[in-house]
């Protein structure tokens, strides 16, 4: 088998398939592969099951038809609350939902990625959460006999993951405050795809300092493909911060005109070049300031 | 003393929520709860935790508002990639927060409302952390305007577990459930009723009993002496100045109003 796990966005992209479950790393405005969701849109694919801690990712793919079925705890673009084009599909009532607990919802990969059918948690006891997503419960078969919601393995066919660095083999670096929940998107799929800022060819000729920053192992990733900006307009610390301007545009767009299909071309492009190009190219993404808290 | 604010006091009140919670993480989400968790960790209560909003633990409160992405200066490490682990589902964390609504038995809802489930009225964002936090650890509310869309008989969809019988399954271990206070722009109240019913503890400055009450979707209690929510002290003042530099917090209030009502 070839270590060489370089791929194009296109090639990416083609591996996935209609019906699909697909899982998105980041979290709202945050380390979001955006550029690879981008490539989604410019494809057929549809019918999707899209899990994810939600921002812009899920409100365009929501927006274009793409989703069938969204498992989330929450769409957010953080400065902007309430995620627009998300919630026109909401209202619309042409989405399947499961929402979970942000807690759950880790809980429910990491049962993916140790084959287990699902793990216990109190978490969603007393809440409406059981009885809308259909998540049943289990007994303690200990002394305390205690009940606890059962949460299924989220099990995804493909993840999707924009990181700092990777190497050709798929030895990834992914660094910055926070990195979320990544690892077990990773770890839950059948086949992670990895964008990242910077490709090299061996990644111990170059940064061996940062071996500590491996959140998955390179068995996790079946493919790899070197995206600069590529998170844009979500942030990816420490490259850049996050691009509110354009979740702005992008948010104003769902309620003029309101119409994705009248407006994807501003916030997809027919390529990525493209895309790069019509927001300023890399030095401008470059010059976003980190966000404060 | 006109010219202090009821953000302010209210800021002091949401502080009081935090007192003697010991080493746990205060989190604060928007920025009444957050100056009041800084306020609290700055006063009365040293020991309590808290992060930049971002991934840290920071022992100095991060003011709100513009500043340099360096200017916090980090003593620890709390990202969401372990927060579950180490802060919700060990119940070491008392969060205050502003759900759409709460209803009588104290749960609450942010993730639909209207509409069915499948095709909700207005979606809003999700139940995020709330079912979690609420069965793991203790939590506060602020709510800025005090009215009955807030406060509801019933909630449309239970994203917070409460004290509601009802929702109680057999042999689910809630004793983790521990609602503490509510404050908003009327009053102060607690879970401290017959039954955990909600119970006014103080009213703010000019403020009745009925017009709480009348502002409110469901039966209230009265505690035994209802006091009259204390103005800020000036230290409090100083230290919510220093944590607010850009006085983010004037604009929480509808017209940013006085403590103290202008004599009708």
């Amino acid at each position: 088998m070839s270590l060489d796990k370089r791929m194009t966005a296109a090639e990416i992209v083609a591996q996935l398939s209609d019906g699909m479950t697909i899982g998105i790393g980041g979290w709202g405005p945050r380390r979001k592969p955006m550029a690879l969701v981008r490539e989604i849109m410019r494809s057929d694919l549809k019918d999707l099951t899209v899990v994810a801690y939600g921002g812009a990712d899920v409100g365009m793919l929501c927006a274009a038809g793409k989703v069938r079925k969204l498992v989330f705890a929450f769409v957010s673009l953080d400065a902007i609350p309430l995620e627009p084009w998300f919630r026109k599909a909401r209202e619309s009532g042409v989405l399947q939902v499961l929402e979970l607990d942000e807690g759950m919802f880790q809980w429910g990969l990491k049962a993916a990625a140790f084959g287990l059918p699902f793990l216990p948690t109190r978490v969603g006891l007393g809440t409406d959460l059981a009885e809308l997503g259909g998540l049943k419960t289990v007994q303690s078969p200990y002394d305390d006999a205690e009940t606890l919601i059962a949460m299924p393995a989220l099990k995804l066919d493909a993840a999707l993951i924009h990181v700092n660095r990777s190497d050709w083999r798929g030895n990834v670096q992914v660094f910055g405050p926070d990195v979320y929940y990544d690892e077990w998107f990773a770890k839950a799929a059948t086949k992670a795809y990895v964008s990242c800022e910077e490709l090299v060819d061996r990644m111990e000729d170059h940064y061996p300092e940062g071996a500590q920053d491996n959140l998955f192992e390179r068995c996790f990733v079946s493919g790899v493909v070197e995206m600069p900006c590529g998170a844009h307009p979500s942030s990816m610390p420490p490259h850049y911060g996050w691009d509110m301007k354009a979740f702005k545009a992008y948010a104003d767009a769902a309620r003029d005109p309101g119409d994705w299909s009248a407006v994807a071309d501003r916030f997809v492009g027919a390529s990525e070049a493209e895309y790069l190009e019509s927001i300023g190219g890399k030095e401008a993404v470059a010059a976003l300031s980190l966000p404060i808290f | 003393m006109s010219d202090i604010t009821l953000v302010d006091l209210c800021i002091v009140a949401c502080s009081e929520a935090f007192r003697g919670n010991g080493e746990i993480v205060a989190t604060g989400v928007g920025p009444v709860p957050r100056l009041a968790a800084g306020l609290a960790k700055l006063t009365h209560t040293p020991e309590l935790m808290m992060t930049d909003g971002e991934a840290y633990l920071v022992e100095q409160p991060v003011p709100l508002g513009p500043r340099k992405y360096d200017d916090r200066k980090p003593a620890g490490y709390l990202p969401f990639s372990r927060f579950f682990d180490s802060a919700v589902w060990s119940g070491r964390r008392h969060a205050m927060v502003t759900p759409t609504q709460l209803d009588r038995f104290g749960q609450i809802n942010l993730s639909y409302m209207g509409g069915t489930y499948d095709k909700p009225k207005t979606q809003m964002l999700g139940v995020r952390g709330f079912p979690g936090n609420t069965i793991y650890h203790p939590n506060s509310f602020f709510f800025p305007a005090h009215g009955p869309r807030v406060f509801v008989p019933q909630v449309d969809m239970i994203s917070g577990v409460g004290y509601n019988p009802a929702k109680r399954v057999p042999g689910g271990n809630f004793s983790g459930v521990n609602l503490r206070r509510i404050v908003t722009n009327l009053c102060v109240m607690d879970f401290g009723g017959p039954d955990n019913q909600i119970r006014v503890i103080s009213l703010h400055p000019g403020v009745t009993f009925e017009e709480v009450q009348a502002a409110t979707g469901f039966e209230l209690a009265q505690a035994e002496n209802v006091e009259v929510t204390p103005l800020p002290t000036a230290e409090e003042l100083a230290v919510i100045a220093s944590l607010d530099p850009h006085n983010v917090r004037a604009s929480v209030l509808k017209d940013n109003p006085p403590a103290v009502r202008a004599a009708a």
